[in-house]
């Protein structure tokens, strides 16, 4: 037998693994995860020593992207503002199914010490959120814990399915 | 715990000072006479306009002019008087004390080094005229003591908000604008996104953000015991960890057991 060739006896009598079509699909999903390159105040700071390279978001197929077109994961990194919330939730709108939010820091999850007239108390109120990350403003190591929690509660979803209303932590 | 909520809709009504706060002493006035320039730069503005109260507050000298001839006033001072630099510009709310604005401009003079600011009163209605003639500065502060005080301005180029949006309702910076906002701003969003009917649907502003309520499983969950979304709440523990037990392909889970920890830095 030649050597490129596969021994069939010797590895269990196929080359096959056997799994779902859902969990494939999930993995590919989960590991190539695109956010959107968008950041309201000083979270975005510590969401970008997230991408960059002392914390690396690349390793875990996370790569930013600068049109929500291309983007599956909404990252509300800093306070949102009644005046931008339109914009937001038009990027939001923009993104193609299926898509994630996570919600950085307090201001984003209720919107935090500015209890005042001119920012949203908390961007669920326009957006539903997957994940709640507390912290203001997170380190990168948080923002990393959330975006692994989101890749399981995608490993954990079905692929084909209409996505359902969702939450998670 | 937040503090209890009062209603403040008529707070400016009520006596102004109650020791709810410490209440700063007045600065010392001194007399105009006190500083060459300053004596010379009140003379020759009262020999052209019709000049109030002039006294000088720590090192800057205050002048009370007529509204009316504010673009004159600053014109003289800036071509005659040498004060080149509007630095600051914009209103005091004395509506409930005296029914007015008090609008100030802050000058600077770079070859005299010295500061000078004049004050007007206006009335709420009353229109100003617009300064960004003789001081291109005051483009902006115009535009944003329209914004935060609603004082109107006449003869500006672009007199359109400079902070909040362009739908706002009401003058954000003025005493009696509650500081979580009135009803149209607590549900703009809402309304601008969704429309009025989605308020139902939506509810009101939740303001107290150290609020837990673990039964409401809509919102955040309660840490622990995280269900999924609108089902019911439950009492079991779990611990919400970030991979399956048996790890994932490609990816290996890491064990408390494996990791290396080091006493101090290398």
């Amino acid at each position: 037998m030649a050597q490129h060739k596969i021994n069939y006896l010797q590895e269990g009598g196929l080359p096959v693994a056997l799994t779902t079509v859902d969990k494939l699909v999930q993995w590919g999903r989960s590991n190539s995860l695109w956010p959107l390159t968008y950041g309201l105040a000083c979270c975005a700071i510590e969401m970008m020593a997230t991408g960059a390279s002392r914390y690396d978001f690349d390793r875990f197929g996370t790569i930013f992207r600068a049109s929500p077109r291309q983007a599956d994961v909404l990252i509300i990194a800093g306070t949102l503002t009644k005046k931008h919330s339109p914009f937001m939730r038009r990027l939001y709108d923009q993104m193609p199914e299926p898509k994630w939010v996570i919600s950085m820091g307090s201001c984003a999850n209720t919107g935090g010490m500015f209890n005042t007239y001119a920012t949203v108390q908390g961007a669920d109120r326009i957006i539903p959120v997957d994940i709640y990350l507390p912290g203001c403003a997170p380190r990168p190591e948080t923002l990393q814990y959330a975006l692994m929690l989101l890749q399981k509660k995608i490993r954990t979803e079905s692929a084909s399915k209409k996505l359902k209303p969702k939450r998670l932590v | 715990m937040m503090r209890a909520y009062q209603d403040k809709n008529n707070v400016q009504k009520k006596p102004y000072y109650t020791d709810r706060f410490w209440v700063a002493p007045q600065i010392p006035k001194d007399d105009v006479e006190s500083d060459e320039v300053f004596a010379s730069d009140v003379k020759a503005l009262k020999e052209n306009f019709e000049i109030g109260e002039a006294y000088i507050q720590r090192g800057q000298l205050v002048v009370y002019i007529n509204a009316k001839n504010n673009v004159k006033v600053l014109k003289f001072v800036k071509e005659k008087l040498q004060y080149n630099i509007l630095s600051e510009h914009s209103a005091i709310d004395w509506l409930a004390k005296r029914g007015e604005f008090e609008i100030f401009y802050q000058l600077l003079s770079t070859c005299k080094k010295k500061r000078m600011r004049i004050k007007c009163f206006i009335k709420e209605k009353e229109t100003l005229k617009s300064v960004t003639s003789i001081y291109k500065s005051a483009d902006w502060a115009e535009r944003e003591m329209y914004d935060m005080f609603g004082v109107i301005i006449s003869g500006h180029h672009y007199m359109k908000r400079l902070l909040m949006p362009d739908d706002w309702f009401d003058y954000p910076l003025r005493k009696t604008y509650p500081l979580q906002g009135d009803e149209a701003a607590q549900w703009y969003e809402i309304d601008k996104i969704f429309g009025k009917e989605y308020r139902d649907v939506i509810g009101p502003e939740q303001r107290d953000s150290a609020r837990i309520d673990p039964s409401d499983t809509h919102n955040f969950a309660h840490i622990k015991h995280e269900v999924p979304f609108g089902a019911k709440p439950s009492d079991k523990e779990v611990f919400t960890d970030y991979q399956e037990e048996g790890g994932v392909t490609i990816i290996r889970k890491l064990k408390k057991e494996d990791a290396k920890i080091l006493k101090g830095r290398p």
